[in-house]
């Protein structure tokens, strides 16, 4: 603070002269004026949030199972839901808006990537239809519904068998098969092309 | 006689979609009086509305709100899922916010801004929830940055003009709060290394950032290019994460989560992830590389032997844009564009270089070197580098167009394998 008061006065006087002359001298003005950080370590905006409002909102699930609700689910049960709720768009195994399971020749070139082959966290699955599905009704699903599509949608990808039950303790130690294959961004700009 | 009572605001404030959708032959739609009274619209041709000399008759009053000339019809490409950006209609770097490409998941949202609030929680000393007035209340910073979806690419046909390879790319002007200031108040935790953004559409979109990027130059914008978000740009609170893969810029911004891992969310695992060699798929790609395009002479224009000024938009994730080299035979020869002032740092730049056409049949291209000595790669060095099985994401190569001797513009498709 001490350093900056000598400049006080001369700037002062520098703005004064600036304006009395009409001159351009913006840069220079701006360039000569000590700058004060005057910003608070609050602002003290907002309000506190309560422990219910972030409960309400808090609907994330992370890959070691944090945010997952109580419940469970069984594969049959998914079956049956998800051939009244999601088979209008997705189909009985597959369909046009993504693909769930695949249903392509594994000879082909490029193989659709699906739940099975590419998801690399059983969670997301958990988590993704909880705050998306269906894509008509968002939100409509109970945690119960969820659990029960996620342990379909698993075992439909050959993941877990017909008896696995889905809750918050087996759901994060299920092993997704794509979880090797994913790698942390390495580009870092300069001449070499990744 | 039908008397017809032109309302001038109609000329090109009320244009309905079939009449825009009808062409060149109806350029208004005209409120008409029938004998009997009744008042009907009809379309009216731009050439009926027009007076023969406009220095002749008074003209439109002031208004409320600007208009585009009827004669402009500088449209988005709508996908239904996306909407482009027309880079080959647009002068200089802003792009006008009703042309702002759109990419989103579930439809654009309604908001009421007076009931819309921002929770930030987690590994935080004090979860805080800010109203949109009470962002607006802190100190606020504005920066000119392009936005670019890292699904920004399409090749594979002569037919394809700059709006429909690479329309997913926009710049605005952005004014917010800095995330660093909101980190402040709610005082982040030390092992706080990544954040959830969370959105408000039906979606509930959300992406895992890691905290270094809210602490170096994130923004929570609340205005774009002098006025509040647009409704597919957010409204009423945005991420905007300068530099980085579009979709992490979370619109609709509802929530941030400070957590000491990344969520693996659906658009950081089975989306948003990229092929590369040995059956690897990159995650996290956030750095928008380097890219440039030309955006004149593109398809579906033509042009004539004689004097053209290419003209073209380049850019960095990764800072400023340092060369743009235009090659007016095919890639054997390069020569350095001139960049137009100013030159942002993650910003399009605007690129020209003026050239006498003689006339035969050759391809020009231009390719963009940023700060970091990264040279904008052509489709088979990145196809070299990450695999012939390209997803898309985050590919940026070269893109070349044929000039015919009738002067049609097309563009030189790669092959994908």
């Amino acid at each position: 603070m001490n350093r900056y008061s000598f400049w006080v006065p001369s700037t002062l006087l520098f703005v004064a002269l600036a304006s009395h002359f009409q001159t351009n001298g913006e840069a220079d003005i701006a360039s000569s004026i000590a700058k004060v950080d005057t910003l608070p370590a609050r602002f003290g905006f907002g309000r506190p949030a309560t422990g219910a409002e972030i409960t309400r909102l808090d609907i994330d699930v992370r890959p070691d199972g944090k945010g997952l609700p109580p419940g469970q689910g069984q594969v049959a049960i998914g079956r049956q839901i998800f051939a009244t709720k999601c088979v209008a768009c997705h189909g009985t195994v597959g369909g046009p808006n993504g693909s769930l399971v695949t249903t392509t020749n594994p000879d082909r070139k490029r193989p659709e990537k699906t739940i099975g082959n590419y998801w690399p966290y059983a969670t997301t699955v958990f988590d993704y239809i909880r705050r998306a599905m269906p894509f008509s009704q968002p939100g409509s699903l109970t945690n119960d519904e969820v659990y029960h599509l996620t342990a379909y949608l698993l075992q439909a990808n050959g993941i877990i068998d017909e008896k696995t039950l889905i809750n918050a303790q087996t759901l994060p130690r299920v092993v997704m098969p794509a979880q090797k294959l994913f790698v942390p961004d390495d580009r870092k700009g300069g001449p070499e092309i990744k | 006689m039908k008397k017809i009572r032109i309302q001038l605001e109609q000329l090109t404030n009320r244009i309905s979609r079939r009449t825009m959708l009808g062409g060149a032959a109806t350029a208004a739609v005209a409120l008409v009086q029938t004998a009997s009274g009744k008042t009907i619209q009809q379309g009216v041709s731009l050439n009926e509305l027009l007076p023969e000399d406009p220095t002749k008759q008074i003209g439109t009053l002031a208004g409320e709100v600007g208009t585009r000339s009827a004669f402009e019809k500088v449209v988005k490409k709508p996908s239904d899922i996306s909407s482009r950006s027309p880079l080959q209609d647009f002068y200089g770097i802003i792009t006008p916010s009703d042309l702002h490409f759109e990419r989103h998941h579930a439809g654009v949202p309604a908001i009421d801004p007076a009931k819309h609030e921002l929770l930030i929680h987690g590994l935080v000393d004090k979860p805080l929830v800010f109203t949109v007035a009470d962002l607006k209340r802190f100190p606020s910073v504005s920066r000119i940055a392009f936005l670019e979806c890292s699904g920004n690419f399409r090749g594979g046909k002569e037919t394809l003009s700059p709006q429909e390879i690479c329309g997913l790319t926009s710049q605005s002007e952005w004014t917010g709060v800095k995330l660093s200031t909101l980190f402040r108040e709610v005082g982040v935790k030390p092992n706080a290394s990544w954040f959830l953004a969370e959105g408000s559409d039906t979606a509930i979109m959300t992406r895992s950032v890691p905290v270094k990027k809210g602490w170096d130059d994130a923004i929570v914008a609340y205005a774009q290019n002098g006025e509040a978000l647009r409704p597919e740009q957010g409204y009423p609170v945005r991420l905007f994460l300068s530099g980085w893969e579009g979709n992490t810029s979370v619109k609709w911004l509802r929530r941030l989560e400070l957590s000491d891992q990344p969520f693996m969310t659906r658009e950081e695992t089975s989306k948003y992830t990229e092929p590369i060699k040995d059956g690897k798929y990159r995650q996290f790609s956030f750095d928008i590389d380097a890219r440039s395009i030309i955006t004149y002479p593109t398809y579906p224009k033509t042009v004539e032997k004689g004097w053209i000024e290419i003209r073209g938009l380049a850019w960095s994730g990764r800072g400023k844009v340092v060369r743009v080299e235009v090659s007016t035979d095919a890639g054997k020869s390069w020569q350095l564009a001139t960049l137009q002032d100013p030159i942002l740092d993650k910003a399009h730049t605007a690129f020209r270089y003026v050239w006498n056409w003689n006339g035969t049949e050759t391809e020009i291209m231009s390719r963009v070197t940023d700060e970091t000595g990264y040279v904008q790669p052509t489709f088979a060095q990145l196809a070299k580098a990450r695999g012939t099985d390209n997803g898309g994401y985050h590919f940026n190569p070269i893109t070349a167009w044929q000039l015919k001797p009738d002067g049609r513009v097309l563009h030189r498709p790669d092959n994908l394998r």
